[in-house]
């Protein structure tokens, strides 16, 4: 825990936020709606005598009491995807609507990617990429057995991304859920810290910037672009969307959460940020019982 | 079924997705099925319905393999995967997916078998079981009741009163 010390100046009741960060993290589930209502997914949890709890803020996202999640009549038949709850965020952000061409940059193991079909009720475009071969077979597994059809699944790296293989040219809207130092997960994997830096994270914002940056140039004027991480680092969250701004064509624009949140930062040790990253969402494990995440919304404006 | 000789037909790229053509008449791919015989496969079989893909294509990549696809796309096309695979062609009996059968299989009024919480428990484990079919052999839609509605479970094999579970390794589950 001793990177987060680096933290104690910006988190609001540090304690709190250090203790949730000990404790695991329950098993949480996505109804997956193009193969069942929420009605009908939990009908078959009671069925089955599986406890559950619905999360406030999405009747879509289920608590489980289960230790055996992939082991329901719900996993089986697709109707639920175990999915942490904060990574069901970004998608609802984003927003897509049915018949929209909707590229996921970073899509691997696909829950994300499944979520954005399931949104638009499984018509129109979800293109699913991921520059990890090894982990687009789980993402392919995923989309076939939560029955998305709409997705197109390439091989790639995003930050040079060709446009050339579609009968388009743009899309409406792009997910980047980033690689990133993935210090909000600490709850499901003790060990994400082992490995942690500063180095590796100038490293990896390099990358993300490149992300995102195609991102918003492969989206049409108006369209809307969500950057997400699951990590605290100011320099892959508020940093990252600060040189998209000053380099694309774009602004940080408001939406509604009703999860608790914090908001982005204007100023982290030396720098300085633009004051609509106020507007972007800092997820913190003791605001819900949840792991961490950073979620910021953006509209291409050329 | 067809005459691939009567045509220059092209040898099937089984590395690109290429779609299938609306009807054989208009094959210009060696031994590639058409949309139509897909569809009225479904149907036969099946009995559903073939509007329900009215809004759907269907492609193939790799020998036989049939994806069935709701977005935008260019024929051929070379990348990792479009929508999911849906049936097994360029063999015999053609056989449905369990993934296909689970999202699709709802609009099935034929060859459908509903079985009991324990048979259902069996089949999804990836087991065979001798049962009772009155039907046709060959390729069923397993069923169970879920929450007061019928739900498809995955494909499986009906011969000399055994069903046989298709159910892919990696989708069968201890439940």
């Amino acid at each position: 825990m001793e990177p987060f010390e680096r933290y104690r100046p910006i988190i609001d009741d540090f304690e709190a936020f250090l203790a949730a960060c000990e404790r695991p993290l329950g098993n949480a589930v996505r109804v997956n709606t193009i193969k069942a209502s929420a009605e009908r997914a939990t009908a078959a949890l009671e069925e089955d005598d599986v406890a559950y709890e619905q999360a406030e803020w999405n009747p879509r996202v289920l608590r489980l009491e289960t230790d055996s999640p992939g082991s329901t009549w719900t996993s089986f038949h697709g109707f639920t995807h175990g999915q942490e709850e904060v990574s069901a965020v970004p998608p609802v952000v984003l927003d897509p609507q049915p018949g929209e061409r909707v590229w996921d940059c970073c899509a691997a193991p696909g829950g994300k990617a499944t979520q954005l079909a399931a949104l638009m009720d499984d018509r129109g475009t979800v293109v699913a990429n991921d520059n990890n071969l090894g982990r687009i077979s789980a993402l392919r597994f995923n989309a076939e057995r939560l029955g998305a059809t709409s997705l197109a699944v390439t091989n790639d790296d995003a930050r040079n991304y060709s446009m050339k293989r579609f009968p388009f040219d743009e899309f409406d809207r792009a997910l980047v859920d980033a690689p990133c130092s993935c210090e909000g997960t600490i709850r499901k994997n003790p060990d994400a810290l082992d490995n942690w830096s500063e180095g590796h994270i100038d490293t990896i914002a390099g990358i993300q910037k490149g992300i995102l940056r195609r991102a918003i140039q492969t989206t049409r004027e108006g369209g809307t672009v969500v950057y997400s991480t699951c990590t605290f680092a100011p320099e892959e969250n508020e940093a990252v969307v600060q040189h998209a701004i000053d380099e694309e064509d774009c602004r940080v624009v408001d939406f509604d959460l009703e999860l608790a949140h914090a908001p982005g930062l204007t100023e982290w040790r030396d720098e300085t940020f633009d004051s609509t990253l106020e507007q972007a969402a800092r997820i913190y494990p003791h605001h819900n019982d949840t792991g961490g995440f950073f979620v910021a919304k953006l509209e291409v404006t050329a | 079924m067809s005459d691939d000789s009567s045509a220059d037909l092209h040898k099937n790229d089984g590395q690109q997705f290429g779609r299938l053509p609306e009807t054989d008449a208009d094959r210009t791919v060696e031994g590639r099925v058409s949309r139509a015989a897909v569809v009225d496969y479904f149907e036969d079989r099946f009995a559903i319905p073939p509007e329900t893909f009215d809004d759907y294509t269907f492609w193939e990549k790799g020998a036989g393999k049939i994806w069935l696809y709701s977005g935008e796309a260019d024929s051929p096309l070379e990348i990792e995967a479009i929508g999911m695979t849906c049936l097994r062609t360029r063999q015999e009996h053609w056989k449905p997916t369990t993934d296909f059968v689970q999202r699709f299989g709802a609009h099935a009024s034929e060859c459908v078998i509903d079985l009991d919480r324990e048979a259902a428990r069996r089949f999804a484990a990836g087991e065979d079981q001798e049962l009772e079919w009155d039907g046709d052999w060959g390729y069923l839609i397993a069923a169970h009741t879920v929450a007061g509605e019928r739900e498809p479970l995955g494909i499986g094999l009906y011969v000399h009163g055994e069903l046989r579970s298709m159910v892919p390794k990696g989708r069968q589950r201890e439940l």
